[in-house]
């Protein structure tokens, strides 16, 4: 019998995630659930200060303790290169060495000096405490403005200075814009340090197998064969020799897009003790030693005409890359730089971001990566131009939308499609007039709440990224495309193998909702396998909201090739000629005479068995496509909240939310929705409760969660979620991305709305009530 | 996250415990409901020998209603508190207090002994008890005895129980017009202030979390409370005060809380 897909569950489907019920019921299986025989385990030693020569390390009595197989320091291991950077934005950049466990210096407090490999957890950790490391203190350059000062001590003395790189891109007509302006509106606004708290810590098994010289290695990773790659290139091995592994993924947010020391670390470990060997992460660990995001300083200019059409822009921006360059980190502040417009056709720009060692973790992307920053800056600086104007925050935005797409930005980017007035005004159709609100507000005064609202009209560059864009404009070391295998098996399932590698995505659910749509095979007859670079075709991973727009597409292209072959499969069996079949739903049916047809399954088995298959045709169903997209994607969006401020504490409560967005056309609308909701508290958490802090001394203080602020549950408003749809035109399936979105865009508006309630000018983040109530007492708060 | 190695004992007596505790000195420690304990020990800031788990000890549990007072075992959950209806109706600042103590997984483990015992200046239970003048029994090796709340917190972490002394129950007056009002960054977070009240008709009973190294009676608005004036009371609750400053607040912002959440408080324990 023919199966046929009525009640499908195809593109445009809010099918349920078909990997939840192994979430749910605990029977994922994440790196910690990795037991392999003789397995050992190492806890790291870190360095207790921000700048340090090391001055010995004192092993024995760690060595002694019963269960204690090793104590490795930077001299015992040995590696053919540094922790790699592969983002070069200039090509000129100078990446200062980093070796894995350090060789003599420390730059930053948590920097691994030494591990302990041990029978079980705790001897190592109990090991790890007893080793002795002698450290002479060096001058430690902690913040900006200190790494910036005259005669500061340098982070790396093989530098000239602690600037790691500048970027300046000028317009011909940007003085002239200034000089001509009406109005000039200036601000410094701060994105603070940020920690990225995935529910699971990073975690690595490195398992050397010291008779055939194979090294798997099981990581917490976004990025399997970037992992693979680099393990071959630090630890010194055959590339072939390598396998490497994400199982079942906690969350990543960014900082699981990264190749880490601690990766190399057990690799090496392994090799040396010739046993597999774990590391997990502590959480507090975690806090000190896994990158960090954000840390920049934006200095803004706008120039405009009384009527509020902007014509030019300064932007300076400042960003602190922490000690070293981890993975993309030069990457974070340059996608800042280019998307510094935000979602306004800006026609003369001054953009300049100088980037900056100090002693602290390195920087790296956290969801967003650069673009929120972008975002937050110029939203911020529309809301105090509008304020400087008179005019209200809605119309500065309007008038200086772009008005026709593909828009070319002044930095050069082609924004693919948008309408952007389009979502604003759906915003403003969800949202209070202004009558009520002010009503409202006069209600909730009486009450002692200071009502404000806010919004964000924000745009993102993500679906990263054109191959020759990621040489020549971004200088990335991989290029940007994406990978996919399907494959029908002669029972008539698929299997699709996709370059991608999800950590809460829900990809295996989108993948097969897509493979439903092209090749009729049933949602639930659809595996997907993702993560293992022994079975997957080399793919780049999932981070930048890629991973629809390039993976997706890419195994949308796969099954669109596999029913190109098995049309002639088809024709073959029902002796018609390819051009004359129908094909839908899973059936290739004769044109005008419907009863000859043959199921898509039916095929998968003929082509199998190979029976009588035409002139040139090739046994089975088994396509992979690797695919570039021509550009990036843009989505976009308006956000608006609502927030009640408690004019006795300061204490801020979001009231409304409500997100308008467009990320073109929709595979999964729960999935999509569930994204934004992620984001958009993700978003939240950077503006009301998140900043990683570290002390004078270099100590990071907020390194517990009791110190380090995420939201619950029980902080977050109800998010309305709305959408219209603008298809990409970069891609087949009309796509764009909407994994970082919410965070991008809600963080300016919820500043957007206490700034509003409060009736101040901006706010730096995060802000927690004693700094708003500071702001209330300053500002004679309505 | 890992603690260090540490024997383990469960005891079932509180005599047993308490030679337990007597015979091990002083690296063995009470174990409770443990989410004050173990996570200092997962950070390593505390690594006791011994842990004499007294979570066997069912006669420590429960809520003993003895006319005029409650009589509270030392193993009673803060979800145990904050559920029971009567301590809702007769002393409210105890189970309001018991419900907004850091998320469900903390109210079902943590328990009142363990929270008084911890004494954390941050800690919501310690200013209850001294608002409501209540008392606690302590049974070690020699003896039962009897301390007042008054005598109970000595400083930061810091109580008059003996090492080998268990708190074995909490005794509190009814105060059906009193309650418990915190104010914290974020929900399920520790307090920055809060302020305990419990009225009686002219006169009032204020205690203050987060702005010492213990709890704080707010004697200064309990004068300024006679007669019911809640206004001038609160405008007082910051006499004398000299409040830690931290991330979370400064001492100015601790002094300012402190009277806006003495007047929230009172004018709630007065309409309750
Ligand atoms: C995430 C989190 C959030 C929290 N938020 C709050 C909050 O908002 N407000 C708040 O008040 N608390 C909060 N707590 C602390 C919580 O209330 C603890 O449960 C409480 O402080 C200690 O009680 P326990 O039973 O867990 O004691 P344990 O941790 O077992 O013991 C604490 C200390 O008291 C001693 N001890 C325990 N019981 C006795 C006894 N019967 N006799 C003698 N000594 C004893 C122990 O030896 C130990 O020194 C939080 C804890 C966590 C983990």
């Amino acid at each position: 019998m023919a199966a046929t897909v009525e009640q499908g569950k195809g593109i445009g489907v809010a099918a349920l995630r078909k990997e939840d019920r192994k979430f749910l019921t605990g029977r994922g299986r994440y790196v910690d659930d990795l037991k392999l025989p003789g397995m050992l385990h190492m806890a790291i030693v870190r360095s207790q200060f921000p700048h340090a020569a090391i001055t010995g390390i004192e092993t024995s009595a760690a060595m002694a303790m019963p269960g204690v197989t090793a104590v490795l320091t930077g001299d015992d291991l040995e590696f053919a290169a540094g922790v790699p950077c592969a983002s070069n934005p200039t090509g000129q950049m100078v990446h200062p060495t980093r070796p894995p466990l350090a060789k003599g210096r420390v730059r930053h407090v948590g920097e691994p000096i030494a591990v302990v490999i041990a029978a079980d957890r705790y001897t190592a950790r109990d090991a790890a405490d007893a080793v002795e490391v002698g450290y002479a203190e060096l001058p430690a350059v902690l913040g900006v403005e200190a790494a910036l000062a005259d005669g500061a001590p340098r982070v790396h003395e093989e530098l000239d200075s602690n600037v790691g790189l500048v970027l300046a891109h000028r317009t011909d007509g940007v003085d002239e814009a200034f000089a001509r302006a009406d109005v000039v509106c200036e601000a410094t606004i701060r994105n603070q340090r940020l920690i990225h708290v995935p529910i699971e810590t990073r975690g690595v098994v490195a398992d050397w197998n010291p008779a055939s010289d194979e090294l798997v290695v099981t990581s917490s990773t976004q990025v399997p064969h970037f992992l693979r790659t680099f393990l071959a290139i630090v630890c010194g091995v055959s590339e072939a020799k390598v396998r490497a592994i994400a199982p079942d993924v906690g969350g990543g947010f960014g900082a699981k897009l990264n190749a880490y020391a601690e990766e190399f670390i057990a690799a090496a470990a392994s090799r040396k003790v010739g046993a597999p060997v774990k590391w997990i992460e502590e959480r507090s660990e975690a806090m000190l030693a896994t990158c960090h995001g954000r840390a920049q300083i934006a200095h803004m200019s706008l120039a405009a005409t009384k009527d509020g059409k902007v014509l030019g822009m300064r932007a300076h921006y400042v960003q602190d890359y922490g000690s070293y360059l981890q993975m993309l980190t030069p990457l974070i502040s340059q996608l800042t730089f280019l998307m510094s417009p935000g979602a306004y056709a800006i026609p003369e720009v001054d953009v300049k971001v100088t980037n900056v060692y100090t002693n602290t973790v390195p920087t790296d992307a956290l969801r967003g990566a650069g673009r929120p920053e972008a975002t937050h800056a110029i939203e911020r600086s529309m809301d105090m131009l509008a304020g400087e104007l008179g005019m209200s925050r809605t119309e500065i935005r309007r008038r200086n939308f772009p008005s026709e797409f593909p828009f070319t930005s002044a930095i050069g980017l082609q924004y693919d499609s948008g309408d952007y007035g389009k979502t604003l005004d759906r915003l403003l159709e969800l949202s209070d007039d202004r009558e009520t609100f002010a009503r409202r507000r006069e209600e909730a005064a009486a009450r002692g709440k200071l009502l404000g609202r806010g919004l964000s009209t924000w745009v993102e560059v993500c679906g990263f990224v054109p191959s020759d864009v990621a040489r020549n404009a971004l200088g990335l070391t991989p290029g940007g495309w994406e990978s996919s295998t399907v494959r029908m098996h002669p029972t008539g399932k698929a299997t699709v193998i996709t370059g991608t590698s999800p950590h809460g995505q829900g990809h295996a659910t989108s993948w097969s909702q897509i493979v439903e749509t092209e090749l009729g095979v049933p949602f639930d007859d659809v595996e997907v396998i993702h993560g293992d670079t022994a079975f997957a075709p080399y793919g780049l991973g999932t981070y930048g909201s890629r991973s629809l727009a390039v993976g997706g597409t890419a195994v949308h292209l796969a099954a669109t090739k596999v029913r190109d072959k098995a049309r002639l499969v088809a024709a073959q069996m029902l002796e018609a000629s390819p051009d004359d079949l129908d094909f839908s739903g899973g059936v290739f049916a004769v044109k005008g005479s419907p009863d000859k047809r043959t199921t898509i399954q039916e095929v998968a088995f003929r082509a199998w068995q190979a029976f009588g298959m035409p002139e040139g045709v090739t046994p089975g169903l088994d396509e992979t496509v690797f695919f570039d997209p021509p550009n990036c994607v843009f989505p976009f969006g308006a956000h608006g909240c609502e927030v009640e401020v408690d004019r006795d504490t300061g204490k801020v409560e979001i009231t409304s939310y409500i997100a308008v967005d467009d990320c073109g056309n929709v595979v999964n609308p729960m999935i999509v929705d569930g994204q934004v909701h992620g984001g958009v508290v993700h978003g939240i958490g950077q503006a009301l409760y998140e900043e990683a802090e570290y002390d004078s001394g270099g100590q990071l203080v907020t390194g517990t969660l009791v110190d380090y602020l995420i939201p619950s549950a029980a902080d977050v408003p109800h998010i309305e979620t709305h959408r219209t749809v603008t298809p990409s035109p970069t891609n087949p399936l009309g796509v764009k991305g909407i994994g970082e979105a919410g965070t991008i865009a809600s963080t300016p508006a919820v500043v957007s709305a206490v700034c509003d309630a409060v009736g101040a000018r901006d706010l730096d983040m995060p802000l927690q009530p004693m700094k708003v109530w500071d702001a209330i007492q300053k500002g004679g708060a309505r | 996250m890992i603690p260090r190695e540490f024997a383990y004992e469960r005891p079932e007596s509180v005599a047993d415990a308490a030679g337990l505790l007597r015979s091990h000195g002083d690296g063995a420690r009470v174990l409770a409901g443990g989410h004050s304990l173990l996570p200092m020990m997962k950070l390593r800031l505390a690594a006791p020998e011994t842990l004499v788990d007294i979570g066997g000890i069912s006669s420590l549990r429960g809520i003993t209603d003895a006319g005029s007072y409650f009589e509270i075992g030392a193993l009673t959950r803060h979800a145990d508190l904050a559920g029971s209806d009567l301590l809702g109706l007769a002393c409210p600042v105890l189970a309001s207090a018991a419900a907004g103590i850091g998320d469900p997984q903390v109210r079902n483990r943590g328990t009142i002994g363990g929270s008084l015992a911890q004494a954390d200046p941050h800690g919501d239970l310690p200013a209850v008890l001294v608002a409501l003048d209540g008392e606690v029994t302590a049974e070690g090796p020699d003896g039962t005895r009897t301390i007042p709340a008054r005598d109970l917190f000595r400083g930061f972490l810091t109580t008059s129980l003996a090492a080998d002394e268990i708190l074995t129950a909490v005794r509190v007056p009814k105060a059906p017009h009193s309650t418990y009002v915190k104010f914290n960054r974020r929900a399920q977070d520790w307090a920055i202030a809060g302020v305990a009240a419990v009225v009686d008709g002219d006169s009032a009973r204020i205690a203050l979390t987060g702005v010492g190294a213990a709890p704080v009676r707010a004697e200064a608005a309990e004068r300024a409370f006679w007669g019911g004036n809640a206004a001038e009371a609160a405008a007082r609750a910051a006499d004398g005060l000299d409040p830690p400053s931290d991330a979370a607040g400064s001492a100015d912002y601790r002094r300012h809380l402190a009277r806006v959440l003495t007047l929230r408080a009172l004018e709630e324990a007065i309409g309750g």
